[in-house]
């Protein structure tokens, strides 16, 4: 296995930072329900509602876990800045996906995600796409079922977060003090031999339905 | 300003024996029943003891670090009890703004105005301003539903968690003849006769409890703890009247107040807490539950304690 990359003091501090407000603003507990945080390679799937999702999942982990689990983001939203590119690579060390992609050229799109799973390391990703309202999932896109597919050892975990819609809702700047919770459910079955892709999708949307109170 | 004056010092070693002989007693009823014998309880009492260990560092900080320190104590403990709240309340999107508002504007607002000592604002603020514009701000958002419901219960919040909250650190402000540059012992004890008066509570009916005052609301809350818990924290009242600028006998009366007034706050937050369908607002004091479960007596006795005494001392 290659060495870890080295992060800097400063996107240390940064992500502690980011971390610590975090838990200022929604004293996010993580409960463990279904597995134990452990080092293994899983894809960490989420309801998608607030731009905070994917912090408020990282801020959960363990810190020694942090290192090796890459949030997935939008790469037309977060490679718009330099400081955005700077928290996306640096803090968060995240793998940005390319969203319009979704056509003919889909095997590229999944590549980088591809890339960490081949390097036993963790993903967390929003199979929606992009945030709803808080209230119902949305269709998923079929990204996790294609990694999954090529990588039948990887762990496919549901993350059910709550209230993070009221937080920082879609379409809102101003962030308001919340108490939120992430719920990390049991790992899916693996794929079977004949399940369709269809199948697989609802399957895995029914783990994350089963989470919520 | 001397705050370390022998009464304090006095005051604060009272408090820290007491928290050592519980911590001795937690620590023998834990090796006591320790292994097949572990009882939820004893686990509960002590995270709550360790729990009363940090809350009373905390509180000797701020003291230490001066009015500031106690005023930036109160609004952070006020921060933390609405967010508790707000988190309860099912609020809208429509709300978000007014929220906001709420908690990055009016909460701090609240708490410079009692530190810069302004009585005639930091009484009319909350009620008057912040009781007007909330309706307002959620009109114009422009959502009608359940429209009275979800402005009473951020009112509500406001009104429990920041303004009756900040009376607290507001005693800072009182000008007492004769007491000058020692107020903060009147906040001691104030916080200490309502927090002991909350344990003597549950200790006499943990003890003694049969019969619930209100069966439906509380079962723990019984006619045997409550006049147990009430008449011993009045005669610790007495027994602090040395503290205070009041006599013995006004000592009892004031720790009376304040410990009816702290039942009355406990039963409120309880049927608050009954109605939602959850035992503690939240987890961020272990073995307490939340924020606003620890202070919800002090919430209900602070502004009538401020009140009786800027009425008959000032």
């Amino acid at each position: 296995m290659e060495k870890p990359q080295r992060i800097s003091l400063l996107a240390k501090g940064m992500g502690m930072l980011l971390s610590f407000t975090c838990r200022l603003l929604t004293g996010v507990r993580t409960r463990w329900v279904g597995c134990q945080p452990t080092i293994t390679s899983r894809i960490y799937y989420a309801n998608h509602s607030s731009h905070l999702d994917g912090l408020v999942i990282w801020a959960g982990l363990p810190p020694l876990m942090r290192h090796a689990v890459h949030p997935v983001a939008a790469k037309d939203y977060w490679d718009k800045t330099p400081f955005r590119r700077y928290l996306v690579n640096k803090v968060f060390r995240a793998v940005l996906i390319d969203r319009k992609g979704d056509g003919p050229a889909k095997e590229n799109v999944l590549e980088p995600l591809e890339a960490i799973l081949a390097k036993s390391e963790s993903l967390i990703l929003f199979p929606e796409g992009t945030r709803g309202d808080g209230e119902e999932l949305s269709h998923f896109k079929s990204g996790i079922y294609h990694l999954s597919k090529k990588y039948p050892n990887v762990e496919v975990v549901p993350v059910y977060l709550e209230n993070l819609n009221r937080v920082l809702p879609k379409g809102s700047k101003l962030v308001v003090p919340i108490i939120c919770s992430a719920v990390v459910g049991q790992p899916l079955a693996p794929l079977a031999e004949e399940e369709s892709k269809a199948e697989f999708l609802q399957r895995a949307k029914l783990a994350l339905e089963e989470l919520m109170p | 300003m001397s705050i370390w004056d022998s009464e304090i010092a006095l005051l604060l070693s009272g408090v820290f024996s007491i928290l050592v002989v519980a911590s001795i007693i937690g620590g023998i009823l834990a090796y006591r029943y320790s292994g097949e014998k572990s009882n939820p309880t004893i686990d509960n009492l002590n995270a709550r003891i360790r729990a009363w260990w940090l809350m009373c560092i905390v509180c000797v900080l701020a003291v230490v670090i001066g009015n500031i320190g106690v005023v930036i104590l109160f609004a952070l403990i006020s921060f933390f009890a609405l967010r508790e709240f707000i988190t309860l309340a099912p609020t809208r999107r429509s709300d978000h703004e007014a929220l906001f508002w709420c908690f990055f504007i009016f909460l701090p607002l609240q708490y410079v105005l009692v530190g810069i000592q302004w009585y005639g604002m930091f009484s009319i603020f909350v009620p008057v301003f912040v009781f007007l514009f909330l309706p307002t701000r959620i009109a114009i958002a422009g959502d009608t539903y359940h429209f009275l419901e979800r402005t009473a219960k951020i009112q509500w919040g406001m009104l429990v968690t920041v303004f009756c909250l900040s009376h607290v650190p507001a005693l800072l402000m009182l000008d007492i003849k004769g007491y000058e540059g020692e107020n903060v012992k009147l906040l001691l004890f104030l916080i200490v006769v309502t927090q002991l008066s909350d344990v003597l509570q549950y200790v006499f009916g943990k003890l003694f409890g049969k019969r619930p005052i209100v069966p439906k609301l509380s079962p723990n809350k019984t006619i045997e703890g409550f006049l147990g818990g009430i008449l011993s924290s009045v005669l610790i009242g007495i027994c602090l009247y040395w503290v205070t600028p009041f006599n013995w006998w006004v000592a009892g009366l004031m720790s009376l107040a304040i410990t009816l007034m702290g039942f009355v706050g406990g039963l409120c937050m309880s049927a608050i807490k009954r109605d939602s369908g959850i035992k503690d607002f939240g987890a961020i004091i272990e073995g307490h539950g939340g924020m606003l479960d620890r202070i919800d007596s002090l919430c209900f006795a602070a502004p009538i304690f401020f009140h009786f005494t800027r009425y008959f001392y000032t």
